[in-house]
């Protein structure tokens, strides 16, 4: 039994709210960190998801988990829409692992 | 490139071979390792973008009827209203193990506390927090996806980034090297063969012509004796 959390903006995080998620409203880079490293710390978070906007502030931080397999922190577009940044995150693990960018390559 | 230095030597060629083979053999393993780790990547990254793409528009849409309802009501009213979750997910997670990586499994099942609806009054909010939050709670299961999917390929990636040096070290490092080694060791034994046969002829040169000399000379005395 896990917990999922949501870090980012008080008006995009609110909702979720709504579905048992453990919400963390932030405004800047060093709340968003101690609240990410608080839900890691924990232990009971499987999945972090992040706002793009925040999370492209604490890339550092983020990138420590990467190759845990718990927690998975994952980000959403906010309330002002996606920045790209989260599908920018999917390239470079593809970057990481072929060496070239072979399947965004298209658009 | 850096040469290893050897003794020429026949043990040290018999051991060099098989670490030779060794080598070969975990190049061709890792290789075929790292082509299906490639494939298990790419079917990954591909289900992850196309999910990726439609959980992000249908979250914008959500987020389009939130901000009306937190425009049209107070943020404590908001904030009330929605402290009381509506449905209560439980998150069980597995793992996997995917080419020797492990992986988590997601597996979020949502149980509705109150049944059916909403859980907060109706007459201090707007519809379309009613809306947004319904809405949200359909695309759940394909945001757990989504992270489930995203964490695995964060995974595959930094293993098939390890297999990769792996080969390439073991394809252009230790395998030259071996090769090389294993040349220098037997051009310096045949040399040394060569030098023993020629050496071994010299000798015998000298032997042959020490007895012919010797015979001579037998032969000289012989004739002076029949004077």
């Amino acid at each position: 039994m896990y917990k999922i959390g949501i870090i980012g903006d008080r008006d995009s995080v609110l909702g979720f709210m709504a579905l048992g998620f453990s919400v963390f409203d932030v405004n800047d880079a060093d709340s968003a960190r101690s609240a990410l490293r608080g839900a890691v710390k924990d232990g009971n978070f499987a999945v972090v998801f992040v706002t793009e906007r925040i999370a492209a502030l604490i890339e550092d931080e983020i990138e420590k988990y990467k190759d845990m397999p718990m927690p998975a922190v994952i980000s959403i577009p906010d309330k002002d829409g996606s920045t790209g940044y989260g599908m920018s995150n999917i390239r470079n693990a593809a970057l990481r692992a072929i060496g070239a960018d072979i399947l965004f390559s298209e658009k | 490139m850096a040469e290893i230095r050897v003794n020429p030597t026949r043990m040290e060629l018999k051991k060099l071979q098989t670490r030779y083979t060794t080598a070969r053999r975990g190049h061709k393993l890792l290789k075929d390792k790292r082509d299906e780790l490639m494939r298990q990547f790419l079917e990954v990254v591909r289900e992850d973008k196309e999910l990726r793409e439609r959980v992000e528009s249908r979250l914008s849409e959500v987020y389009g009827s939130f901000s009306i309802a937190a425009a049209v009501s107070s943020p404590e009213m908001l904030r009330e209203a929605l402290i009381m979750p509506k449905t209560e997910g439980t998150l069980n997670v597995s793992y996997k193990n995917m080419m020797s990586v492990t992986v988590p499994e997601f597996d979020f099942k949502a149980s509705a506390v109150s049944d059916g609806g909403v859980n907060y009054g109706m007459a201090f909010t707007s519809g379309e927090l009613d809306t947004a939050i319904v809405e949200l709670g359909g695309i759940m299961q394909e945001l757990v996806r989504m992270a489930e999917l995203e964490k695995t390929a964060q995974l595959l990636a930094e293993e098939i980034e390890k297999t990769r040096r792996r080969v390439n070290a073991l394809e252009y490092i230790m395998m030259p090297q071996y090769q090389s080694g294993i040349k220098t060791i037997k051009m310096k034994l045949e040399e040394n063969e060569r030098g023993n046969l020629t050496r071994l002829m010299k000798v015998k040169d000298m032997m042959v012509k020490k007895t012919i000399e010797a015979k001579k000379n037998v032969s000289d005395t012989d004739a002076e004796e029949d004077i």
